[in-house]
This record gives structure tokens, C-alpha cells and sequence, in this order.
């Protein structure tokens, strides 16, 4: 408990220090509204189109975040200090899917409100978002933790974490999507298959904890 | 428990192929959407056969984590590359089937040919992944997480592309609920012709993998001098198990 | 003349995608029937050099016949016993 506390805290301190990625995601998600705005041809949007460029935009910028996990820990040999301490790997593990996760929360925290700004015509619709877009940070956290770690010890990392990612994360994409689209919707936030959707989320966010916590010692073995 | 040997199994499966497809062309009967649903004894098996092969080739990874053998390795790599090659065969006669009953050679409605569409994208990743990593043991290792990932994937992917179509899906394939008695058995000979073809095929290539490795072996032992020859494209792990015989394969 | 066979249109996609799995197949056989072959060549070579130090001639390329064949396995375990 105390490595996965000590892990966390560095990696968030030196986040917060150096501010590496969080700008960085933050922009290209904004940016990729704007370029919505113009490739849609719209300046509003609502149900299914808006639910597509929301949970689109928080995937690509979620890539970016996952390329870069574990570029300290690559340059620096923290992975040998992993191994050497006697601590249960998996703890390493836990701790950067926690670090993903609050990048990807702090990421939503400025982008969504954005978002509404640019598209929405009310914010009423986003309290419902919370839950959706919360399960599915979880699930990206997770998957993307996992696949960046097989990555990075591969030669062509940067091409490779995207190619396995993206259809890893179509689920994801289907469920949140489907739980934002009548949220989303002009007349007000509606609830179709809500449950459904979260439940979908969830046991995603379930498998791949599982999955996570069962291999990830053999991905760090010499 | 002795498994069945390569010849017993190859011919099995011909024999359940033949039989099973004289019985949908010759014995059930035409269903309403005419001569085209006869692609459904085609398609169907290949897509089931393909799946199961994604989960068991998960399972010889778990195995080779645990047990560091190489052979799981090898089995895992020859069951997805197999079952890559039937999920192309499953996406062709789907698109043909698209085509001949609806008009169109792509349907999105279709949560088969989605998500093996998905399913397909993902494991086509696992050949750049084993190139992408030069050692060996790390390259085995790796692979075998990505395949217990991708594994644990395909039910999930399928139960979400499903629930992505509104309930009432007017274009799908799913003739499975409510089948009249003939074409069951039609088709459960066809399923069960399809998956020893697949077994069949698997223990093939392992045996040859398993040739290329003792060949790589011999020729270290007699010519140690001489530089190694090419490399092939494939400098993947599974070359170095060398002590397969085609009599060996999935039946431990 | 009338084609034998004159196939409506639906036909003709069942019978393309009975092919198609037919061609799968036979172009995975041909693969590995190529990888074979391949494995054949490197092991003949390799009988060859294993021949040399024992003084044995070289085989010569092309394959010796059903009977000098048996008569070069005999005289091979000859010279190792």
C-alpha cells in the first residue's frame, strides 16, 4: 500500500512539476472539437453526433497520455527499480492506471465544459455524463496502462500502442457513446438503456482489471 | 492420454465436411430467403471455429506464463494465426452473403462482420508486436499477454457490438434460434467438420515449425562456423521449438 | 449454347463463397507445401555435409534412384557400426 502510494505521488508530483502531458492532452482535445466543427460542418450538436465527437475526442487525447506513460520509467530505469524492490509488481500497475486515471479526469475536467461551450446548448446534459464518462476513464485507464506496457519495450512503440489500442477501446467507445446519445439530445437528457450501458462499462472496467492484475508480473520479468 | 493422430484428424474432418455439407445442400430444407441461406453453413462455422480459436490460443498463452515452455508458445501462435485466416474466411463469405441477400457488400447492422471486423484489426496486431521485440524470451512473453488481453476482449467486444444494434435488427445472420431439425444437424455437422479442420491444420503447422527448429538445430551442430543463414521474415520464438513431432500438438 | 448450370443470381454467391473457402484453403496448403519443400532442400544439404567426413562422395544433385539410395543408407550404417 505504501509503494502504491509512493508510486502514485511521484508520478502525480512530477505531472504537476513538469506538466508534461496534461497541457498537451487538454489542447488537442479543444483543438479537435474545433476541427469537428469545421470537417461536420456544424456549430451545434445533439444526440448521436455529439456523443460520437465527445467520447472520440477523450479516445485520441487518452492515446496520447498512454504513449507517454512510461517514458520516465524507460529513459530512467524505474522498471529495475520495480523489480528489485520487494514489492508485489502489480503495485506498479495499479499505480500508473490511478495516474492515467486522474490525467484523464483532470483532461475531462476542462475539456467537457468546452465542449458544452462550443456545442451544447445547455449544460444540463453533463451532470448524467459523469458516471459514463467515469466507468469509461477506468476502462481506459486500465487497457491502456497494459497495452503501453507491452509497447514500451517494443522497437516501434509510439506506432504500436495506438494500432493494438484502438480496437480495444471499441467498446468502450459503443457504450459511453450509447449512454451520451440520448443523454445528449436537444429536447433534454434521456435515459435509454442507461443501466445497460454502465453495466457493459463496468464489467469491461471488471475483465481487464482482472486481466491486468494477472499478467502484469510476467510483462516486467527480465 | 494419447492424442489422435494428424492423419485420423485430417480425415475426420473431410469426412464431417463432405457430410455435412451434402446434408445442407441435399437434406434440409430451403428456407425462406431462398438458396442464398445456404452460405449460413459456411459463414456460421468459420466465425464460431475462429472465435474458439482466439480463446484457446488465450489459453495455451496462460499456460506458457506459467510453465515458460515454449511449445504453449508456439501453440498459441499457430492457433491465432489459423484462426486469423478462418476470420477472413468468415468476413468474405459474409460479405458475399451481404451481398447476395441484401444487396450491399458491407452492413453495419450485421454484429457478426462487425465485430470480427474489430476482432480481425486487433489480432492483426500481433505480428508487428512479435517483430517489434528482438529478444526472444521478452517477444514469447509479451505475446502471450497480448494474447490472454485480446482473448478476454472477444466476448466483450461481441456482447457490446450486439447491444450497439436497436433491438429490432431487421438484417442479421442469426437463423441459430428456432432452426427446423434438419438444418441443426446440418449445420452442427458442418461446426463440428470446420473445428477438427481447424485442430487439423494447427497440428500441421506446428509440425512444421517443429521441422524448421530441429532443421536450425542440425545445421548449428554440423556446420558451427558458418554464418547463420537469413534470417526468415518469421525470426519469431515458436522456430525454436525443436523437439515437436507432428504426433504432438494440442492433444496434452 | 446454354451454360450447363445457368445459375441465378444468388447462386452464383453461394457458389463464390464456397470457392472462396476452397481457395483459402488450397493457398494455405501451398504455402506450406512451399515451406516444405524449403525444409527438404536445407535437409538434403545438411545429409550431404554430415556424408563428407566420413570420406563417403558427395551425392550428386538430382536424387539417386529408389535402389542407390537403399544401398547408400546401408553402406552409411555400415561405417558407423
Amino acid at each position: 500500500m505504501d509503494a502504491y502510494r509512493a508510486l502514485l505521488g511521484k508520478d502525480l508530483r512530477v505531472e504537476l512539476r513538469t506538466l508534461r502531458s496534461l497541457p498537451a492532452m487538454a489542447l488537442f482535445a479543444v483543438t479537435i472539437f474545433v476541427v469537428f466543427r469545421f470537417g461536420l460542418d456544424r456549430t451545434g450538436l445533439e444526440g448521436e453526433l455529439a456523443a460520437g465527437v465527445l467520447v472520440v475526442t477523450l479516445l485520441f487525447a487518452s492515446i496520447l497520455a498512454i504513449n507517454r506513460l512510461f517514458v520516465a520509467e524507460r529513459d530512467e530505469g524505474g522498471f529495475e527499480l520495480v523489480r528489485l524492490a520487494p514489492v508485489d509488481r502489480t503495485v506498479l500497475f495499479a499505480a500508473k492506471a490511478s495516474a492515467l486515471l486522474a490525467y484523464l479526469v483532470v483532461l475531462e475536467l476542462v475539456a467537457v465544459p468546452v465542449f458544452a461551450l462550443f456545442f451544447l446548448d445547455s449544460a444540463a446534459a453533463l451532470p448524467p455524463l459523469v458516471p459514463v464518462l467515469l466507468l469509461a476513464d477506468i476502462g481506459l485507464a486500465l487497457i491502456g496502462t497494459l497495452i503501453s506496457t507491452i509497447a514500451t519495450m517494443s522497437t516501434a512503440r509510439d506506432l504500436l500502442a495506438p494500432l493494438i489500442l484502438l480496437p480495444l477501446m471499441v467498446p468502450l467507445v459503443i457504450a459511453a457513446a450509447g449512454a451520451a446519445e440520448p443523454v445528449l439530445r436537444a429536447g433534454g437528457p434521456e435515459y435509454e438503456r442507461f443501466g445497460t450501458w454502465l453495466a457493459v462499462l463496468g464489467l469491461y472496467d471488471g475483465v481487464f482489471a482482472l486481466v491486468g492484475y494477472a499478467v502484469f508480473d510476467y510483462l516486467l520479468e527480465d | 492420454m494419447s492424442a489422435p493422430s494428424l492423419r485420423t484428424l485430417a480425415l475426420s474432418a473431410a469426412a464431417l465436411l463432405i457430410g455435412g455439407y451434402a446434408l445442407a445442400f441435399f437434406w434440409a430444407p430451403l428456407e425462406a430467403e431462398g438458396f442464398i441461406q445456404k452460405i449460413f453453413y459456411l459463414h456460421v462455422p468459420l466465425a464460431i471455429v475462429a472465435l474458439l480459436g482466439f480463446v484457446v490460443a488465450a489459453i495455451h498463452a496462460i499456460r506458457h506464463l506459467r510453465t515458460e515452455d515454449p511449445i504453449h508458445d508456439a501453440r498459441s501462435y499457430v492457433s491465432i494465426h489459423l484462426s486469423v485466416i478462418f476470420g477472413t474466411g468468415a468476413l468474405i463469405t459474409g460479405a458475399l452473403w451481404a451481398k447476395g441477400q441484401w444487396g450491399v457488400w458491407w452492413e453495419w447492422r450485421e454484429p457478426t462482420l462487425v465485430s470480427f471486423l474489430i476482432i480481425f484489426l486487433l489480432y492483426a496486431t500481433y505480428y508487428p508486436l512479435r517483430y517489434s521485440i528482438p529478444e526472444r524470451d521478452r517477444q514469447a512473453r509479451y505475446a502471450s499477454v497480448f494474447a490472454i488481453t485480446a482473448g478476454a476482449f472477444v466476448p466483450l467486444n461481441f456482447l457490446a457490438v450486439r447491444l450497439a444494434e436497436p433491438f429490432i435488427h431487421p438484417r442479421t445472420f442469426s437463423s441459430t434460434g428456432g432452426l427446423p431439425g434438419e438444418m441443426l444437424v446440418a449445420f452442427l455437422v458442418c461446426l463440428a467438420g470446420m473445428a477438427l479442420l481447424w485442430v487439423s491444420l494447427v497440428r500441421f503447422e506446428l509440425g512444421a515449425k517443429g521441422a524448421s527448429g530441429d532443421l536450425a538445430k542440425l545445421r548449428r551442430a554440423l556446420l558451427p562456423s558458418e554464418a547463420p543463414p537469413p534470417a526468415p521474415r518469421r525470426a519469431v520464438a515458436p522456430a525454436a521449438v525443436s523437439t515437436m513431432s507432428a504426433d504432438q500438438g494440442k492433444g496434452s | 449454347m446454354e451454360p450447363l448450370l445457368a445459375l441465378e443470381q444468388s447462386e452464383g454467391y453461394v457458389a463464390g463463397a464456397y470457392l472462396a473457402f476452397a481457395a483459402l484453403l488450397l493457398i494455405y496448403v501451398a504455402i506450406m507445401a512451399a515451406k516444405l519443400q524449403r525444409i527438404q532442400r536445407e535437409l538434403r544439404e545438411l545429409a550431404d555435409v554430415a556424408d563428407e567426413p566420413a570420406g563417403r562422395p558427395k551425392r550428386k544433385a538430382g536424387r539417386a534412384s529408389r535402389a542407390q539410395r537403399r544401398e547408400m543408407e546401408a553402406a552409411r550404417r555400415e561405417a558407423q557400426r
